[in-house]
């Protein structure tokens, strides 16, 4: 596949989607595009924007519209089965996203899905667990783990698929100030396309170059963010820090 | 709810191949079963002792079920005695107890303790999930095997669940009683539980096909039978052998 920055890799025309029993759809005509760049998609609690992802996977079928991926329209299971190889995605809760006893079968379980031997997916593992730092995680238990290392062992399991393209739900809820700092490090470090959701501004505005508002059903672009004022708590607030981002 | 206590050690019978192991207990447990003679009921207690030192099992769970099991046994004894019938009737006090009772009691106890142990030590000290894997070599049907799999996932779901919610209704000091409102917490507590098990159980789904999931639980462990294997499954067939057959030619 071609990492041109100007092709569309995922593309979304004229999604209408409602969940059965609703009234009101979540979404009425949205259009997305996704190039080889990092956008956030922010939004109101409610507003669709976990749904949106889901869509764009084939997790949740679309009442009227269609996906396309790399320009092919995305139509049956067939299909997304492929994206899917290319698409990863990081779940609002990682306690759904982890199964497997042991974390490294966790890790292993999506290479070993993709076809690759037992020794390749315990390396491609490993490495991944080493490189977001969780070297030695391996035999832990995954429902023993706090919520921030289930976190980032769920990002390991997505990150082990080797991915083209990262969808992050709310990667940074229940880290820690320094496991925000390594989240922030990994993920500027890679060389993909993502989208991140996220209600922590300074996480997106360090990452970010595109930004989509989800509101009453629509997708809104904006270049920036708004220049926002905040007021934040620390530990130790006497050693004075400072702000890189607006 | 089921915790697989006993299936992470790296005794012998830990490292054993899970397929030999669910064949050698199958024989085992059945020559055991169908013999009649208090030898034999004997000869397979000590079996299953000698099997769970082998696999070095932590003896206070280990007892903890035992004793759960002979619960069971208890309501024999209590019974079989008094209405066992036979000759040899022992006056004890105003009871009159049968010697074929206690003999037919104390059989079944032997039997079922060392049943249970040899099942413990040999297939329980593998995961389930490893298990899986033994009976799909076995060539099981592939549903049923994913039907196991994915039970046995779902229900320590379910379990999480309605532990989260009984600690929920425990904070806000909910005590069970015998009252209306009791009733109707613990209606909800499993209506909430069996819909937010559903809904988990999706979401898990879900997060299984964006990992590639197409039916199979691959197992990162490898399976091989090893020399090892062979001799504790050829020990095993002896033991049975000689057990089901043994008493024909004595
Ligand atoms: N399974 C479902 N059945 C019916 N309605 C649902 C379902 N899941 C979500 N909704 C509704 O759809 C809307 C969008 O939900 P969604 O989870 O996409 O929001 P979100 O933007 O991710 O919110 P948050 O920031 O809280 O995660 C909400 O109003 C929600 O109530
Ligand atoms: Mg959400």
């Amino acid at each position: 596949m071609d990492n041109n920055s100007t092709s569309n890799i995922l593309d979304l025309r004229d999604i209408s989607f409602r969940y059965p029993g609703q009234e009101q759809p979540v979404f009425a005509g949205i259009d997305f595009q996704l190039k080889h760049e990092k956008v956030a998609l922010l939004g109101d609690n409610g507003s669709g924007k976990t749904t949106l992802l889901q869509i764009m996977v084939g997790l949740l079928k679309p009442e009227k519209g269609g996906v396309y991926f790399n320009g092919r329209l995305m139509e049956e299971e067939r299909d997304f089965f492929v994206l899917r190889q290319q698409v990863g995605m990081l779940f609002q809760h990682a306690d759904d996203q982890l199964f497997c006893p042991s974390v490294l079968e966790d890790v292993a379980f999506g290479p070993l899905n993709l076809g690759r031997s037992r020794k390749e997916a315990m390396e491609i593992s490993t490495s991944t667990l080493r490189s977001i730092g969780l070297a030695g995680y391996e035999d832990r238990i995954t429902h023993h783990l706090s919520g921030g290392e289930k976190r980032l062992v769920a990002l390991a399991t997505v990150l082990s698929m080797e991915p083209s393209v990262l969808l992050l739900d709310e990667p940074t809820n229940d880290l820690d100030h320094d496991a925000r700092h390594r989240l922030l490090e990994i993920l500027s470090g890679l060389d993909m396309a993502f989208i991140l959701i996220s209600h922590d501004w300074d996480f997106l505005a360090e990452l970010c170059t595109g930004f989509y508002g989800l509101t009453h059903g629509r997708l809104l672009k904006s270049e920036t963010l708004q220049v926002h004022q905040h007021r934040h708590a620390h530990t130790l607030g006497e050693q004075g820090h400072h702000h890189l981002s607006p | 709810m089921i915790s697989e206590i006993f299936a992470t050690g790296d005794s012998l019978l830990h490292r054993a191949d899970p397929a030999i192991k669910i064949i050698s207990a199958l024989l085992l447990a059945l020559s055991i079963a169908v013999g009649s003679s208090l030898e034999i009921a004997m000869a397979g207690f000590v079996i299953g002792i000698l099997l769970a030192i082998m696999a070095r099992l932590s003896p206070v769970p280990l007892g903890r079920r035992l004793l759960t099991v002979n619960l069971f046994t208890l309501l024999l004894w209590i019974t079989l005695p008094l209405t066992g019938g036979g000759e040899n009737v022992t006056i004890l006090g105003p009871m009159e107890l049968s010697s074929k009772g206690i003999a037919l009691a104390l059989l079944i106890t032997l039997k079922t303790n060392g049943i249970y142990l040899i099942l413990t030590a040999l297939p329980a000290t593998s995961s389930v999930h490893a298990i899986g894997h033994g009976l799909e070599r076995l060539r099981l049907p592939h549903k049923l095997i994913l039907l196991l799999l994915t039970t046995y996932r779902y229900l320590s779901l379910i379990e999480q669940e309605y532990k989260r919610l009984r600690r929920s209704a425990a904070l806000r000091c909910f005590k069970a009683s015998t009252s209306l409102h009791a009733y109707r917490t613990y209606g909800y507590l499993i209506g909430m539980t069996l819909i937010r098990s559903y809904a988990r159980s999706r979401r898990v789904h879900r997060a299984m096909l964006m990992r590639g999931f197409q039916g199979n639980f691959p197992l990162l462990a490898l399976q091989t039978i090893r020399p090892g294997d062979l001799w504790l499954l050829a020990a095993c067939v002896v033991v049975a052998l000689t057990l089901a057959f043994g008493p024909v030619f004595w």
